[in-house]
């Protein structure tokens, strides 16, 4: 079993094959974080770029972390200290990083498609790590390996992902990769975050978040990204938290077991009360721990090989 | 398709086991700092027989782990298709332990290095020692190993195969000339 693209660009591509060979191989590299030497010599002498036009924390720490752990050189280039200030294009960025010879470029940008249009122009491999409101196929993936390791599998659960989910990238990988997998997908959010036709997508739509959370498995909260929205959506954050906010209140209705998941950076007080996201049902932070994992295993699987 | 040749059965398989256990608490004069690390997959089937036995005439349990030696390989990035990645699970400190790496068939030794290379990744051994079941030749690197069940000689067409009950059902050596 290998991958059938040099390119990691989005949920929708990966088949269900695809999606098991790289949580089964995820799930063995868990392991070489929990060891005193976090490192194996595997893909020594390859070289990744990180190229951020986006503030991030999480997922570009994850992939330079997950990088160095397989002994390959990482090399970051953010927006602000890059030529791109300069008014250099992406495309004459991405050709003259690909003349320096890098396995490996990993790309956040927030025009939606940028991956795929650099993915046709470099012999390299592209990793997307988020662009635009398009897809995060590493968050679904790592959202994907923590319900797979609290649950046991992904078929048959009930999830509800609720929040902005026009804007996000994030629920947008989750939906086809989640519904691929065999689950059942719910979103909520208010009328004007909803994109239309996301019905077809083969979600079931609710605008009370009550009804989302009712007898769900898996709660996932979705970040207000208010850098994404040029009108106002809503009139404060306040009446947001009203009526979208996660906390004691609107939990009741979920399974007991039911798990809290958030993709970080969390707004506490507006998506999610502070008491929900540090309780004992929040596996926000081993979400994080299996972003590496995840990435070490697309590395692995990606870099190398004379096809 | 030349049909295979059983060149050891489920009787001899066993006897080959107990003596080698019997070897490794000769030469390490009993079963203090002893851990036992097969390497996947055949060599964790050994290497928990062996624990077995070692742990049934000594009355004391003896550690194991097992280890994966895909990250290790030095022909890894050759190929476009990886091998699946298992897991290594050595849950103690290997420090200053007696290693018995455990394989089923010797043959050009490199997972052998490969695995070494892993262990060291774990702590700084005080010995390592090899077991094997079958040692079929044809040596690529300076390593050979300190307990052998059977020494076959074998020609590099002939391909050698441990089929042991916990994943084909049944104890046995073939050797067979590949088509």
């Amino acid at each position: 079993m290998r991958l059938s693209s040099k390119d990691i660009l989005g949920m929708k591509d990966l088949s269900v094959g695809e999606i098991e060979l790289i949580l089964e191989t995820a799930e063995s590299f868990m392991e070489v974080s929990t060891r005193d030497i976090k490192k194996v010599p595997t893909l020594r002498g390859k070289t990744v770029i990180n190229l951020f036009f986006e503030p991030s924390t999480r997922t570009r720490t994850s992939f330079e972390i997950a990088a160095k752990r397989l002994s390959a050189d990482a090399v970051n280039i953010s927006s602000s200290t890059s030529s791109a200030v300069k008014g250099e294009t992406l495309i004459d960025t991405a050709r003259n990083l690909e003349a320096m010879n890098p396995d490996i470029i990993v790309i956040r940008h927030s025009c939606s498609g940028a991956p795929q249009m650099l993915a046709g122009l470099v012999k390299q491999s592209i990793i997307n790590a988020g662009d635009g409101a398009h897809e995060h196929p590493t968050q679904a993936l790592l959202d994907m390996l923590t319900i797979r390791q609290k649950k046991g599998r992904i078929a048959g659960l009930k999830v509800a992902i609720i929040g902005d989910i026009a804007h996000s990238r994030v629920a947008r990988s989750n939906i086809y990769g989640l519904t691929k997998m065999g689950a059942s997908v719910t979103v909520a959010g208010p009328s004007i975050m909803m994109p239309r036709g996301i019905e077809e997508t083969g979600v079931t739509v609710h605008h009370h978040m009550k009804e989302a959370v009712r007898h769900a498995d898996i709660i996932m909260m979705l970040r207000i990204q208010l850098e994404r929205q040029d009108v106002n959506m809503f009139p404060s954050l306040r009446e947001y938290a009203n009526y979208y906010c996660l906390n004691r209140e609107s939990l009741k209705g979920a399974k007991e077991d039911a798990l809290i998941m958030h993709p970080g950076p969390i707004n506490r007080g507006v998506e999610i009360a502070p008491d929900i996201a540090d309780g004992p049902s929040s596996v926000i932070l081993d979400q994080v721990t299996n972003g590496v994992a995840v990435r070490m295993a697309l590395l692995y699987l990606l870099a190398g090989g004379e096809s | 398709m030349i049909k295979g040749k059983v060149v050891m059965d489920a009787d001899g398989i066993d006897r080959a086991l107990t003596r080698i256990a019997y070897e490794i608490l000769e030469k390490n004069r009993g079963v203090e700092n002893i851990v036992l690390v097969g390497i996947r997959t055949g060599g964790v089937f050994l290497a928990r027989r062996l624990a077995d036995k070692i742990s049934a005439i000594e009355k004391q349990d003896i550690p194991m782990g097992i280890v994966d030696i895909t990250l290790y390989r030095d022909d890894l990035l050759k190929k476009k298709k990886k091998p699946l990645l298992g897991k290594t699970d050595i849950p103690f400190s290997l420090d200053d332990r007696k290693v018995i790496l455990v394989d089923d068939v010797l043959f050009t030794v490199r997972t052998v290095r490969a695995a070494m290379d892993a262990l060291i990744d774990f702590g700084r051994p005080k010995v390592i020692q090899l077991a094997v079941l079958v040692d079929r030749g044809h040596r690529e690197l300076p390593i050979r190993a300190d307990f052998v069940g059977k020494n076959l000689p074998s020609s590099l067409w002939e391909a050698v195969s441990v089929n042991l009950t916990e994943n084909k059902g049944k104890d046995e050596v073939v050797i067979e000339e590949e088509t």
